[in-house]
């Protein structure tokens, strides 16, 4: 353990240069920030011999010495997301005035989190830090730390927003492994309606980016969130994505993992008010030695809620997938109805999915259901397409695609489904995957 | 002169090391249908697989030429775009995958191997309207994911469907009529013989001489442990339904003489 703590004290000296530079912040986030890193020294980072991390090793991410990323230049490092609308572009963590696009009207706020921590602390202060819990994770204790510059959405009561907002992590070379530590705050109002997009993209360096992202639904909001995980191939990425829904409201959430080296999503959401409902849809396609992670838990703390969760794994090469999906359904959550699905297709004899679905139930009026699979393409269906005409890999890709079809169907932002069945129609394709 | 359509010598394969075929011959000219009879595990399907080249099927002696070219060293894809096609007894459900999205990428492969430009989608939508036609089959289910949910008989409609489309010059129907009552047979039926065209051939598998009063062959065959012991013509299967096929196990080189 004290081996371990010392990794950490290895970033010591950044974060005492990094908090002296922010002496003008409130007070709030200055204690905040130190007792996330004395907490952060302290848990080290997890083990295998974590229950929670018993299939994904950060023994790389803990024997590289990072260092903080500092803005880098104002060229994007590779082609932004398209699409109209607000956009706020982050570059290693930093905000980038001059590629964002801000929202003409009054409608929503989209700030960077820098700037209100600066001139409107007091919008934040009720929720920043208040959702994810660094007490437990030494990533968001780490991120907590070198807590700094974000997204900060806020979707006034009532407003209905018929345009995503994208809010956009890239990632740069700065020669050495960097890390940065990307914070989103997104509060929906009461009644609201909006669709968020976060979307991660990097090139090919090392480096590691370590988002925190909270989400809070007041009543009656309704919010569609994507994420889109397309970082560089030799990249680690940790996230939790920390969600607590008021009464009767509505998250959906779109979580598409494609990138990294190594990935880790932590999404937990949990239902503080009767009526609440919410979908999770997942898609995690990896190939070569791609290692992709996805924890979910949904805290059922209230009854009437429901929850709906479908996430799909598609593993090429020597790639290794991970899903990890926890429901508990507390004592007084009478009428919750749960249900979650996982599916796995492994596309070569090398790759692995490790797929555990935990209930945790405890309340005796409810129904929830969860299943889990794991197979192959199916060689009937591919000598079908074959003995049609349709070339090998072709067939091959057109049954993978086939195989996501669901996830990708209910993704209703254009620009990503088409950008996921391209994804899918090419590098999935077994000559892809060799190259 | 021109090669025949089909001309199997001595064909010998083994499904998981099983000898199946022990040594068929069998010559298909151009516009011709053959039925081939037999009873269960005689090697009808698996004739009709290993011209289709499905994998696991493996050929061990004899040769196969189509058009006087070697069909047996093509992959499965490349005897489709050449004008093979197998009516599958048990069509395989896709899900995700919609009948026209499918039929539109097979059609244009075909057309591509051909050097034809490719068909768009206006083209195809008229094409498979017309064909949908001709075997009967409910639009909705071109529209929906490929034999997702799909009946017995819809299955076996939505193969002679794709037939239609793909326009085949060798076509290998295999049992397409098991499982039909009398009307799915019928339609069946009439769609096949639609497509009866002096430049396309046919071979008709099927366990029942039902079938035949439909699609009436030009010569009829019986597969009899992996052999073909027994061709004549049409009026054969009326012997067959009359004597079943024991009389040709017991002794077939009897039956021969």
């Amino acid at each position: 353990m004290e081996a371990v703590a010392t990794e950490n004290e290895l970033y010591r000296a950044s974060f005492d240069s990094f908090a002296e530079g922010r002496r003008g912040e409130p007070e709030w986030v200055g204690k905040i920030r130190s007792e996330a890193f004395a907490r952060f020294a302290e848990l080290g980072f997890p083990t295998v011999k974590d229950e929670d991390w018993k299939y994904t090793s950060v023994a790389p991410i803990a024997r590289t010495v990072f260092t903080l990323a500092n803005g880098g230049s104002t060229s994007p490092p590779g082609p932004l997301p398209e699409g109209e609308g607000v956009q706020i572009v982050f570059i290693n963590g930093r905000h980038s005035p001059r590629l964002s696009r801000m929202p003409p009207s009054e409608k929503v706020q989209v700030w960077s989190l820098s700037e209100v921590l600066r001139k409107h602390p007091a919008w934040v202060e009720p929720h920043l830090s208040k959702l994810a819990d660094y007490e437990k994770s030494a990533f968001t204790a780490w991120n907590t730390a070198f807590l700094d510059d974000g997204a900060f959405v806020n979707i006034p009561r009532g407003a209905v927003l018929a345009d995503p907002i994208h809010l956009v992590y890239l990632s740069e070379s700065q020669g050495e492994p960097t890390v940065s530590h990307p914070r989103t705050l997104i509060m929906a109002g009461p009644d609201s309606q909006a669709t968020v997009v976060e979307t991660y993209i990097g090139d090919a360096n090392v480096y590691f980016t370590n988002a925190v992202t909270e989400i809070v639904l007041a009543q009656g909001a309704v919010l569609e969130h994507y994420k889109v995980q397309k970082e560089g191939l030799s990249e680690f990425h940790v996230q939790t994505l920390q969600v607590r829904q008021e009464r009767a409201s509505n998250f959906t959430s779109h979580n598409l993992a494609l990138g990294a080296a190594l990935a880790r999503t932590d999404l937990n959401v949990i239902f503080a008010g009767e009526g609440g409902e919410c979908t999770l849809n997942g898609l995690f396609a990896g190939a070569g030695s791609q290692h992709l992670d996805n924890h979910t838990l949904i805290d059922h703390a209230m009854p009437h809620c429901m929850s709906r969760e479908l996430y799909k794994g598609i593993l090429g090469g020597r790639s290794r997938g991970v899903f990890h999906g926890k429901i508990i359904v507390r004592p007084d959550a009478q009428k919750t109805d749960a249900m979650q699905t996982n599916k796995n297709l492994l596309l070569s004899k090398e790759a692995l999915v490790n797929s555990t679905p935990a209930l945790e139930i405890r309340a005796d009026d409810v129904k929830c259901r969860h299943g889990s699979t794991i197979g192959q393409l199916d060689q009937g269906a591919l000598f079908y397409l074959r003995s049609r005409g349709i070339g090998e890999e072709d067939a091959r890709a057109l049954l993978t695609y086939a195989f996501a079809a669901d996830v990708a169907s209910r993704i209703k932002v254009a620009s990503i489904r088409e950008g996921i069945e391209a994804f899918l129609g090419l590098r999935l394709k077994p000559s892809a995957e060799a190259a | 002169m021109t090669s025949p359509m089909l001309e199997i010598r001595n064909l010998h394969a083994s499904v998981g090391g099983n000898p199946i075929l022990r040594g068929v011959d069998l010559t298909v000219q151009a516009g011709e249908v053959h039925a081939i009879m037999g009873p269960n595990g005689s090697g009808k399907s698996t004739l009709a697989h290993v011209l289709a080249g499905r994998p696991g099927y493996e050929v061990t002696q004899g040769k196969v030429l189509y058009k006087g070219r070697d069909l047996l060293s093509m992959a499965p894809e490349m005897r489709a775009r050449e004008g093979v096609f197998l009516a599958f007894q048990y069509p395989v459900e896709i899900p995700g995958v919609s009948n026209v999205y499918f039929l539109k990428n097979a059609l244009n492969a075909i057309r591509k191997h051909r050097g034809e430009p490719e068909v768009d989608a206006m083209d195809f939508l008229k094409l498979t309207k017309e064909k949908a036609k001709l075997v009967q089959i409910d639009e909705d289910l071109v529209k929906r994911p490929v034999n997702e949910g799909f009946s017995g008989g819809e299955k076996k409609r939505n193969e002679i469907f794709q037939m239609a489309v793909l326009e085949p010059t060798l076509a290998v129907l295999d049992e397409t009529d098991s499982g039909l009552d009398i009307d799915a047979l019928r339609i069946v039926a009439s769609g096949v013989n639609a497509l009866r065209a002096p430049d396309r051939s046919m071979i008709v598998v099927t366990h029942y001489q039902r079938l035949l009063n439909y699609i009436v062959p030009d010569f009829l065959h019986v597969l009899v442990e992996g052999q073909i012991v027994l061709s004549g013509g049409k009026e054969l299967a009326l012997e067959l339904e009359e004597r079943g096929y024991a009389w040709l196990e017991k002794e077939p080189a009897a039956a021969l003489a």
